[in-house]
């Protein structure tokens, strides 16, 4: 009888307890973040999907050397790409600016991606693609407000945001 | 025209005033009840609560009811259609009756009855019947053990509840709630929670228990019942349960006010916001703690019920008259 | 749920059919999930209950079967490091690593012995937010909501500290064969420092909020005993064993790793309810934290991920078995290797099926609500269970 009613006080007791620390923490101020007023300040290591490094001289150009290592690690197959020779490629853009510099480029012609689409739908972000890249050339985006409302938005031309990347750079 | 309105007794116009009155200030107390309950949860939690719509989200719990007003009126395959929509009206219908009888201030009181309490009471007591068609109606099997749950809950609690009303009763001699208002001084010392503190304690917890609040909230408990016996309502059906979950807790609390804590008694100025400050604070006070505790078990409410209220609030009651009769 | 007359009615499904037959007539078959609150997702339990006493109860498994020891047939080893850590995605890097350690096991893959140090305490800061999020969850079953906003706040910290290294938030894929992927760093270790002396201070206001309160001893108290002999005959591990007395855990039984350099103890509650497991996931906290602190004292210097480490494995044609301690219990991978670039046959032992499986036994007879309280004390993860 006495260790029952012993043991309900302590049972109030305790029930006061967690009212207190309820009203400690009524009291105390909030943790969390406003967010479309405010952001996450600190978003360091956040992996995003892909995209394709440009090369230090050229920022409309990527590092990729179109080994496809990327697209035969990647457990989804989630990354296409075709590779060309950049002579067959280069050549119309080159009569524009002027005919001196695609015959320097000639003799060390490497193969580079003419096509590079991420289908992100199916991207797990496992990081293999990112380290199994010889040459560096990918790397992962920090845009963490990704959202679209079909499929397709999910689909991205790489190659077409390297371009974007340093045309906004330029301006 | 204006004879037919001299012909009304006046008693009727109070009434009808009083009355709409009523639903103004029930719908007022819900929508801010609504946003003082998300916003209190948010704070304990250390987040914001509702925060978009309007400054600080005022505007949140009238999005609320828009968004319940413009849902589709959905009844389940099998139900009882009629019984199913009779059930939240006859939920909310109590509720009003039961404000009625209560003294607001000092000259603000609809009707001043002698069996202010006793009606409210037996209003109040008119919900376990709407819950339990709410659930039998509702052709779902978590409804129906959520109104099997109510029903033992609600009427095992009115045993300890009255009888600790009872004890204020026989302190004061009378059922009316004025009286019993009035009687109190204007300091906390002279309110009868100093005289009555175990009644006021048993009052507290079997409200609790009646209202369907957390800890007691077995009805609707969501982690085992879904959502107990208004699974299957949605839109104003919905609407009209919770409209009155929260009206009986006013209703409640202004018991707890008038019988404990003087009602509109306090110190320079009796009056209305006296009766209405301590009626927040009861009511601030259980929705900190539906945020504290862990729901107990079934078993457990029952056992709580008849082996400690009861036997302490009948103990309550034998003291309350030794003293009165000394 | 169709309606009231699943008795009567043939067209449910097999497992509803399945479980009508009974000889008595007043009880009531309820499907408690799919969807359910308190099931976590996609578990489903046909229930018999009499009022609110359950007679009969039969876990329905299935609903996020993903095949993931099939994938491992057909994926190279590379490939198949996302996987794993998709099947408890509350503690990812316990699958990942015995993925991983398997594979190094087979091939004898020499892991330098601070990617061991990396593993360890990544594993246990990993181990510490599955308890969290376990605990508020359980706490929500129990009919609290502050506790889980609490534990939330705690575990989205470490995932932040997780986040600077591994790159991920849940479904960390952060072991490589021979190492981890990226190296950590001194923030690393001063915010992981920083954050367990804060967890120590959290772990008391846990206490006093949660684990002292009257209403929760009620309700978990004396509540889904389990006898160790019920847990020997289903081959449940990890807390819900030491919940029931026994103190086994694989990282002191067959230590792998660098665990039997640190010193911590394996907590262990002879109560046998649902209160013994959960002290021992408390406590397990603490120690994992214990653990962590001791690991960064004696971080070693070296290479995150041997040198030598292949790219594209090819194990030699055999088996391997190797079992570590998830948070759940005993996450083990049987690795059959034909000499080829894709596993033979890949086997997950995930520790929440053998768990789950005692829940018939141990539900009989209850009410809903201690259901509902024992089916949380088991902690369990249904992608897990389902694979």
């Amino acid at each position: 009888m006495i260790k029952t009613l012993r043991e309900t006080i302590g049972g109030l007791w305790s029930l006061l307890v967690g009212m207190k620390i309820t009203a400690i923490n009524f009291k105390s101020p909030e943790i969390t973040v406003h967010y479309p007023r405010q952001v996450v300040p600190d978003l360091e290591g956040f992996r995003g999907h892909i995209e394709l490094v440009p090369k230090e001289d050229d920022p409309f150009k990527s590092k990729c050397t179109a080994c496809s290592n990327c697209v035969r690690i990647c457990p989804t197959s989630c990354i296409s790409m075709k590779a060309a020779k950049p002579k067959k490629k280069e050549a119309p853009a080159a009569e524009a600016e002027g005919s001196q510099e695609p015959a320097a480029k000639k003799p060390k012609a490497k193969p580079e991606p003419v096509l590079f689409e991420l289908n992100f739908n199916y991207c797990s972000l496992c990081g293999l693609c990112v380290q199994s890249c010889p040459t560096n050339a990918l790397r992962f985006s920090d845009d963490v407000y990704l959202a679209g409302f079909t499929r397709q938005e999910f689909v991205f031309d790489l190659l077409a945001r390297l371009q974007n990347q340093a045309q906004k750079k330029e301006q | 025209m204006i004879e037919a309105i001299e012909a009304i007794p006046a008693q009727f116009i109070v009434i009808f005033v009083g009355f709409l009155a009523i639903l103004a200030f029930v719908g007022l107390n819900a929508v801010l009840l609504v946003y003082l309950e998300r916003k209190i949860a948010g704070f304990i939690h250390r987040r914001p609560g509702p925060y978009e719509v309007g400054p600080h989200g005022i505007l949140q719990p009238i999005a609320d009811g828009l968004k319940l007003v413009g849902k589709q009126i959905f009844t389940p395959t099998g139900a009882d259609s009629y019984l199913f929509w009779l059930a939240p009206m006859i939920s909310i219908a109590p509720a009003l009756v039961c404000f009625i009888a209560i003294p607001f201030g000092p000259h603000l009181q609809i009707i001043n009855t002698n069996v202010g309490l006793i009606l409210i009471l037996a209003f109040t007591g008119i919900n376990v019947l709407a819950l339990c068609i709410a659930g039998w109606t509702s052709q779902n099997k978590y409804s129906l053990l959520g109104a099997a749950r109510d029903i033992s809950q609600s009427v095992a609690y009115e045993i300890p509840l009255l009888i600790t009303v009872l004890s204020v009763v026989f302190m004061t001699g009378t059922f009316n709630l004025f009286d019993i208002a009035a009687g109190q001084g204007a300091w906390p010392w002279q309110w009868y929670i100093v005289y009555q503190p175990l009644a006021f304690v048993l009052f507290f917890i079997c409200v609790l228990a009646e209202t369907n609040r957390a800890p007691f909230d077995l009805p609707e408990a969501e982690s085992e019942l879904t959502a107990g016996f208004h699974t299957e309502y949605s839109g104003m059906g919905f609407a009209m349960f919770f409209l009155a979950e929260y009206a009986y807790m006013v209703v409640a609390s202004c018991i707890v006010a008038i019988l404990f804590l003087g009602g509109f008694q306090g110190p320079i100025a009796p009056g209305v916001w006296w009766f209405l400050a301590k009626v927040y604070i009861v009511l601030l006070v259980m929705i900190w703690i539906r945020w504290t505790f862990p729901r107990v078990r079934f078993d457990q409410l029952l056992n709580i019920c008849w082996k400690w209220l009861i036997p302490l609030a009948v103990l309550n009651l034998l003291i309350t008259l030794a003293v009165i009769a000394l | 749920m169709s309606s009231m007359d699943l008795r009567l009615d043939t067209s449910g499904d097999y497992y509803a059919r399945k479980f009508q037959p009974t000889k008595r007539e007043d009880t009531l078959i309820l499907n408690m999930g799919p969807q359910h609150p308190s099931t976590h997702g996609v578990l489903r339990i046909l229930l018999e209950i009499e009022g609110e006493y359950i007679l009969r109860a039969d876990p329905v498994l299935g609903y996020v079967h993903r095949m993931h020891e099939k994938m491992g047939e057909v994926m190279s080893y590379p490939q198949y490091y996302p996987n794993p850590p998709r099947t408890d995605y509350l503690h990812a890097l316990a699958w990942n690593w015995a993925h991983v350690a398997a594979v190094e096991r087979l091939m004898g893959i020499e892991v330098p012995e601070r990617a061991e140090y990396i593993r360890v305490i990544t594993c246990e800061l990993n181990r510490i937010t599955s308890h969290l999020l376990w605990w508020g969850a359980y706490l929500l079953d129990l009919g609290a909501f502050t506790p889980i906003m609490y534990s939330f706040d705690d575990r989205e910290r470490i995932q932040d500290i997780l986040q600077r290294i591994t790159g991920s938030r849940l479904t960390y894929c952060y072991y490589r064969f021979g190492g981890v992927s990226d190296d950590i760093d001194d923030r690393f270790v001063e915010d992981t420092r920083r954050h367990c002396a804060v967890m120590k201070e959290r772990f008391k206001m846990f206490k006093s909020l949660v684990t002292d309160n009257f209403i929760l001893r009620k309700r978990v108290e004396e509540i889904g005993e389990i006898p160790l002999e019920t847990c020997r005959k289903y081959g449940a591990t990890g807390p819900v064993l030491r919940g029931s007395g026994k103190a086994y855990d694989v990282r002191r039984a067959e230590p792998y790793s660098v665990y039997d350099r640190f010193d911590f103890n394996i907590p262990a509650y002879d109560t046998c309810d649902a209160m013994g497991r959960y002290l021992v996931r408390m406590d397990e906290m603490q120690e994992s934290i214990k653990i962590i602190e001791q690991a960064l004292d004696t971080l070693p210097e070296g290479d995150y991920i041997h040198p030598k480490a292949p790219k594209r494995p090819k194990p030699p044609v055999g088996d391997i078995y190797f079992a570590l301690e998830g948070a759940r219990g005993k996450i083990g991978i049987h690795l059959v290797s034909d000499g080829g670039k894709s596993p033979y046959r890949i086997k997950l032992r995930a520790p929440g099926y053998s768990n789950l499986s005692l829940f018939s036994e141990v539900a009989q007879g209850t009410l809903i609500s201690d259901a509902v309280s024992i089916l949380g004390s088991l902690d369990l993860v249904i992608p897990e269970i389902d694979r």
